[in-house]
């Protein structure tokens, strides 16, 4: 979880990611970080993210992005 | 002869009032509409007293924003279009330089605008664009109007940290627009995608070929551009067929293997441009779109879009660049070298631009204008201007035209043209720096800035994020004890590359 929070404050440092569930709907991310975080996740954790999980939910919070990692993890 | 933009509105208008002419997910407006509510808007301003002067429209993005520009140039106005996602400071910096009388808002917008310093006038839309159409003062209007009154005015970054205010008129977009729709065969079918912001010129390639055609314009939610396979249903939902997108807007589809999984089944034509499409995704893009046509597009905003074209019909290797191509009809590139002359075939000359296209220059700038819209040197005999984009291009064995790279410090970042040198104007104005330097990651698409200055990394993003539109915040913001030097004692920004490059 730690990582996850440094991969993100490499984006934002002056976010708080520990707390913030609202980094898409509160415009926080854009495509670009989007973009970014996808190869930076890939990169850091050894899976491929598919497209199928490109979805809002999963990238609202720093949490919902640990958790997709583990899931993907897990499955493989 | 067509000598006003508003004319593809009134043939369409005629022929098909009822089509949908701009849409997003929620709504539509028909040509109809936007033909009453324009000419309304118009005679409000006529109303006003104002006539050429710049009107800021202050719109969120939306079939309304685009009836409020049409609606400046009926009331014989040209648009200034701005946008809520541009930060303050620079929306400060804009209305400095222009002083404008008149800020037509929508009804979030408004509330922003209280929050300026502005002296002038504020409308809103739901209030003006009701008023009832004086007929005979939208044609006294038009019967003075010359096709080479400006139209709108879009502002570009600057490298001294103040954005330019390109100002356009009717004969240059009119000419873009026949020669873009004559290339892309734009036709009454044609179903557009639209992805750009308004405030920048490459939404015309959407906004008045669908006058000209009585074709139909969707403007896609920013946020879909975050979640691909959404995007791509909502191309599907609407039928979308032809799409004028930066490249990252395209790779983010395909680099995610979404494709593999849906695909824009109705997209026949796709242009790209601003950016260097990786042909490794534009395989994948041929792969799954086999029948449909790929156009590469350039161009400055300062000759009114695009200039220059090139429809991808061979395999290109993965290491090559697709080209450029050759200009538009009516259109010349005139490649210059250091001496102002033609170079040999094959070498490197700066691309400059001449014809029709060729817009007025910057807004109460004609010192900056004189530096880059210069007398043609090759011509001794008369004035003829033409425009020097600060861009280097060669032409390939095929006489191709390739893009090399730029002169100077301008990037094109995320599809938008960017001045290192203002983001380094702007960090410099924080107390705290001491020295800044940015440097651009060419391979990875970063903007990096180092600093030297008792501040932390969190802090400068903070500051830059309220002076600086989002795509211009660096991507990655570093901290350093001392600034490499030249021996001239400039910064040097190879050593500073090398350092990152390295890391």
């Amino acid at each position: 979880m730690d990582r996850m929070i440094e991969i993100l404050k490499g984006l934002h440092p002056e976010v708080d990611f520990e707390s913030c569930n609202t980094l898409i709907e509160n415009k926080i991310l854009d495509s670009f970080d989007i973009v970014s975080l996808i190869s930076e996740i890939s990169d850091e954790y050894d899976v491929v993210i598919p497209a199928v999980e490109i979805i809002p939910e999963n990238f609202n919070s720093a949490k919902a992005l640990y958790e997709l990692v583990e899931r993907l993890l897990e499955d493989e | 002869m067509q000598r006003n933009i508003l004319e593809y509105l009134e043939y369409t208008v005629q022929r098909v009032p009822n089509k949908i002419a701009y849409a997003n997910e929620v709504t539509g407006i028909s040509f109809q509409e936007v033909h009453d509510s324009a000419r309304a808007i118009g005679t409000f301003l006529n109303e006003l007293g104002l006539y050429k002067e710049p009107i800021v429209v202050f719109m969120g993005k939306h079939p309304k924003a685009i009836v409020t520009f049409y609606g400046v140039v009926y009331g014989g106005n040209y648009y200034v279009p701005i946008d809520e996602e541009m930060p303050r400071h620079r929306i400060e910096l804009i209305f400095k330089s222009l002083n404008p009388k008149v800020i037509i808002c929508d009804e979030n917008t408004s509330k922003i605008v209280d929050s300026f310093d502005y002296q002038g006038k504020v409308y809103q839309y739901e209030d003006i664009c009701k008023t009832k159409v004086k007929e005979d003062a939208i044609l006294e209007i038009r019967r003075k109007a010359i096709d080479t009154d400006p139209i709108y005015i879009v502002f570009t970054s600057g490298s001294t940290g103040v954005p330019k205010g390109v100002v356009a008129c009717h004969r240059s977009v009119i000419d873009y627009i026949e020669s873009l729709s004559e290339v892309l065969r734009f036709n009454e079918d044609t179903i557009f995608g639209n992805q750009t912001p308004l405030y920048v010129d490459a939404c015309l390639k959407e906004l008045y070929p669908t006058l000209k055609y009585g074709a139909t314009t969707y403007l896609i939610p920013k946020s879909l551009f975050m979640f691909p396979i959404k995007l791509v249903e909502f191309l599907n939902e609407n039928k979308i067929n032809t799409v004028c997108w930066v490249v990252s807007a395209l790779t983010m589809i395909s680099a995610f293997g979404v494709l593999d999984q849906i695909v824009p089944a109705y997209l026949h034509t796709v242009a790209f441009g601003s950016e260097v499409f990786p042909i490794k995704q534009f395989n994948l893009w041929k792969k799954y779109l086999p029948n449909a046509r790929f156009i590469n597009l350039y161009g400055p905003t300062e000759a009114t879009g695009m200039s220059c074209y090139f429809e991808v019909e061979r395999e290109f290797e993965l290491n090559e660049v697709i080209p450029i191509g050759r200009a538009f009809q009516n259109t010349e590139i005139i490649l210059l070298n250091d001496q102002k002359q033609i170079p040999k075939m094959g070498e490197v000359g700066e691309i400059c631009i001449r014809g029709t296209s060729l817009t007025m220059g910057y807004y109460k700038s004609f010192d900056i204008t004189k530096e880059v819209f210069i007398q043609n040197p090759l011509n001794d005999a008369y004035p003829e201007l033409i425009y020097c984009t600060g861009d280097l291009g060669k032409y390939n064995e095929r006489e191709e035209l390739i893009f090399v790279s730029r002169k100077d410090y301008q990037i094109k970042h995320m599809g938008h043209r960017i001045e290192l040198g203002e983001i380094e104007v702007v960090i410099n104005t924080m107390d705290e720096i001491k020295s800044a330097c940015c440097i651009f990651d060419e391979t990875k698409k970063k903007i990096v800035l180092y600093y030297v200055g008792n501040v932390t990394p969190g802090e400068v993003a903070i500051f830059l994020k309220e002076k600086l539109p989002r795509y211009m915040v660096p991507n990655v913001i570093e901290a350093i004890e001392t600034m490499p030097l030249t021996s001239n004692g400039k910064i040097n920004r190879v050593l500073l590359k090398e350092k990152y490059t390295n890391k």
